[in-house]
């Protein structure tokens, strides 16, 4: 039995997703017997840390803060163990812009895009550009804040009149946004749990004429198949993928990598979740169940993971 | 073999009505309003710490010793009598006259607009309601599946003519309407009294089309300047015009105390739909009020919010003018707790509260005023329950980022945005979706990007 602080909430935007995996944990927890504090992170997170004393951290936090790395470098500085990615893979799977320029460089497929940040826009004249990203791109265009894991700030633009507003709407997300090329396609998912890639999970639309990116975050708009009605040959290239990224971003312990299946029929990766969500209704758990892995089994052996890693300790 | 797997466990148990249509990225953001280093210009809530304890304590020992067993006991489903003479009392301060027999004591006001629905609507039956509406009502009508079509609203409250041309137009379509739900004084969210010739003939045109009317005063005792209009109710007399009052604004929300005034065969399906919601109203919390209105300085604490409240929106219209761009518009309440601001359309307030979280600042998103999509370049402001300091502050924050999202689009598009002229409106064909609040016409922004 260990003394386990459940880290969850805090201030992102994706604060109400992150209390339910949060109280969904603390459930498992309680049933596999371990001693449970629960802390929804605020500015008091290092003396309530001190005060619980925790032999390990569950960070079941989305977003700012959880899943950029800021909470793993302040658990890395108290040398509390903590469950998931440490803050470089953090950084570099939160931040959707670094993490497509890597997987371009060591040749995953990923859409084409632009990113710019305010500063070019607004000092360097960068919407002299836009034109010709446009036409690179083609329309319609997804443009995207460069962090943030749930739909919020995503926009579709079905034409150059779209984009200005487009744009406005992710740099309220992140001062950093891309435009990518939008791939038509079935949308999947795979979950890594300890290097291991579990069964492919499809999103499907239930009502394919209002399909929008916020359908893929609305309850009773989509149905998740796990496995896949995928090929063998094609379920593994995925699953290939994904272990790719994961293991070129430095995740550790899970990770959830997000694909479209384009007309093509290849593969491409939209992104990496280093801490994807744990509710009821999220991808991960069902895919360890398609896999066996009940909920309790997979937060004991996450958390597992953690206490079997070295701790620093705090300098004196 | 692949199996296909409903991810949500009990989806299957739901009734189709719980499918309410709120965005889940609204929901998130909310959900970040509340904590304690955020300004939130968000709450509809009144500042309940002007509420002098010393009454609430003599009126809880008086209960305590003279009527302990009543308070702690059911009471009758329409409420106590006493209650019924205090709410009298109350409308009475608004010009109106109500026997004890037209009302019932409902838990909080919120409840007369469920019971109400309730007794009313069939799914797919028409609810006419403002546009922006009250966004707690927004829920109510998706839950019993009304079919609301949303009336616009310039500084003089609904458009009447609106209102008539969509009546014609439902009952082409073979359509009709149950019921009428406004806010005429102060309207939550956006701020705008319907004037005194619009509310004769909103009562003219129900007594003609047989059409009732759900009329929602909250705020009317909390009126900073100027003569009041007489209520719907007043100047229907009880005939198609259902009443809903509330202690809410004018002695506590905590308290859950509201009532309904409708013709009797409408209360009594009300009453029925009450006893099947929740047997009667806290006898406790009515007992509150009678023992509170038994020490005869209610007028005084309304007079006391008023002073309060009239301060805070000064306060308010102040900032906005020193701190939002020129291309923003703004209504000016001379009452209750909201201002409703409207920006240039290429701003969504959904992101902007993101935006604006980011610099521990909240307000009310309009697309929570609106079922069919709109609103989403307008926000609600309260002014009722931050200090002066707060509500600068808070301003000065909103307006710094909407300011940085007009100059940005201005660098996108190679346009700096001028600022918008008045012009006439434009005469609408069939006005339920033509005008935005405070009647800007669309066209006049379209027109400036080309």
């Amino acid at each position: 039995m260990s003394r386990v602080a459940v880290l969850k909430g805090g201030r992102s935007l994706e604060r109400s997703v992150s209390l339910r995996s949060g109280a969904r944990v603390e459930d498992a927890l309680g049933r596999l017997g371990h001693d449970i504090v629960a802390i929804d992170v605020s500015t008091d997170l290092m003396p309530r840390l001190r005060e619980a004393n925790p032999d390990v951290a569950f960070v079941a936090m989305h977003g700012r803060d959880g899943e950029d790395g800021t909470v793993q470098e302040l658990l890395e500085i108290a040398g509390i163990p903590y469950t998931g990615s440490g803050p470089a893979a953090c950084a570099r799977a939160t931040d959707k812009v670094l993490a497509k320029h890597l997987m371009i460089e060591a040749g995953i497929p990923t859409p084409p895009f632009f990113a710019f940040n305010e500063t070019a826009f607004g000092e360097l004249g960068a919407a002299e550009a836009l034109p010709a990203i446009e036409e690179r791109l083609e329309f319609p265009i997804v443009v995207k804040p460069a962090s943030g894991g749930s739909a919020l700030g995503i926009k579709f633009a079905r034409n150059a009149r779209d984009v200005p507003a487009a744009l406005v709407a992710a740099f309220s997300y992140d001062s950093k946004v891309l435009l990518e090329r939008h791939v038509r396609g079935r949308d999947l998912a795979v979950s890594i749990l300890d290097g291991d890639a579990l069964p492919v999970v499809e999103a499907v639309p239930r009502d394919e004429a209002f399909y929008d990116f916020e359908a893929r975050y609305e309850i009773g708009r989509t149905d998740f198949v796990c496995p896949a009605a995928l090929s063998a040959d094609l379920a593994g290239r995925c699953q290939d993928l994904a272990r790719a990224v994961y293991e070129l971003l430095g995740c550790r312990d899970f990770a959830r990598v997000d694909l479209m299946l384009g007309a093509d029929g290849e593969p491409t990766v939209l992104e990496a979740n280093p801490i994807p969500g744990l509710t009821e209704t999220s991808l991960l758990p069902q895919a360890a169940e398609a896999a066996g892995i009940g909920f309790d089994g997979l937060v004991g052996r996450i958390l597992e993971l953690a206490l079997s890693r070295q701790t620093r300790s705090l300098p004196a | 073999m692949s199996v296909s797997r409903d991810l949500e466990r009990y989806a299957g148990l739901f009734a189709a009505r719980t499918k309410v249509m709120k965005s889940s990225a609204m929901r998130d953001l909310m959900a970040i309003t509340a904590r304690p280093e955020v300004i939130s210009l968000a709450g509809g809530l009144p500042d309940t710490s002007t509420f002098p304890p010393e009454s609430f304590a003599a009126a809880t020992r008086r209960i305590a010793e003279e009527s302990c067993a009543r308070a702690l006991q059911y009471g009758p489903t329409e409420g106590l009598d006493e209650t019924k003479a205090c709410i009298a009392e109350a409308m009475a301060a608004e010009g109106m006259r109500v026997d004890g027999e037209d009302l019932i004591v409902t838990t909080g006001g919120q409840q007369v607009i469920d019971l109400v629905t309730k007794a009313l609507i069939d799914p797919g039956d028409v609810v006419i309601a403002e546009g922006p509406t009250y966004p707690g009502a927004v829920p109510v009508f998706s839950s019993y599946e009304a079919d609301v079509v949303q009336i616009d609203m310039d500084s003089d409250g609904m458009r009447v003519d609106l209102l008539e041309t969509t009546l014609d137009r439902l009952e082409r379509e073979g359509r009709t309407p149950k019921f009428v739900y406004t806010v005429p004084s102060f309207q939550n969210p956006a701020g705008v009294t319907m004037s005194a010739p619009r509310r004769r003939r909103l009562v003219e045109v129900a007594r003609e089309r047989e059409l009732l009317v759900l009329e929602d005063n909250p705020y009317g005792l909390l009126r900073f300047e100027g003569e009041q209009p007489e209520t719907l109710y007043s100047l229907d007399g009880g005939l198609y015009v259902m009443y809903l009052g509330t202690f809410s604004k004018t002695l506590s929300p905590g308290i859950r105390l509201g009532w309904v005034a409708a013709p009797a065969p409408v209360l009594e399906k009300i009453n029925l739909g009450k006893q099947a919601a929740d047997l009667c109203t806290s006898t406790l919390s009515q007992l509150m009020v009678n023992a509170y209105f038994e020490q005869g300085r209610w007028r005084d604490y309304v007079a006391s919010l008023v002073d309060l409240y009239r301060g805070r929106r000064d306060t308010m219209l102040e900032a906005l003018a020193d701190h939002f761009p020129p291309q923003a518009e703004w209504t000016r309440p001379s009452g209750g707790l909201f201002v409703w601001a409207t920006l240039p359309d290429f701003i969504d307030t959904t992101d902007l509260l993101a935006r604006a979280l980011r610099e521990n600042v909240a307000f009310v998103p309009g697309e929570a005023a609106y079922l069919d999509g709109r609103g989403r370049s307008s926000l609600r402001l309260s002014f009722a329950l931050c200090d002066h300091d707060e509500i600068r502050e808070g301003i000065r924050r909103i307006g710094e980022v909407v300011t940085e999202q007009v100059k940005l689009y201005g660098t996108l598009t190679g346009e700096h945005q001028a600022v918008p002229r008045p012009e006439p409106a434009a005469e609408p064909a069939d006005g339920a979706r033509v005008l935005p609040l405070p009647g800007r016409a669309d066209r006049e922004r379209r027109a400036q990007r080309g």
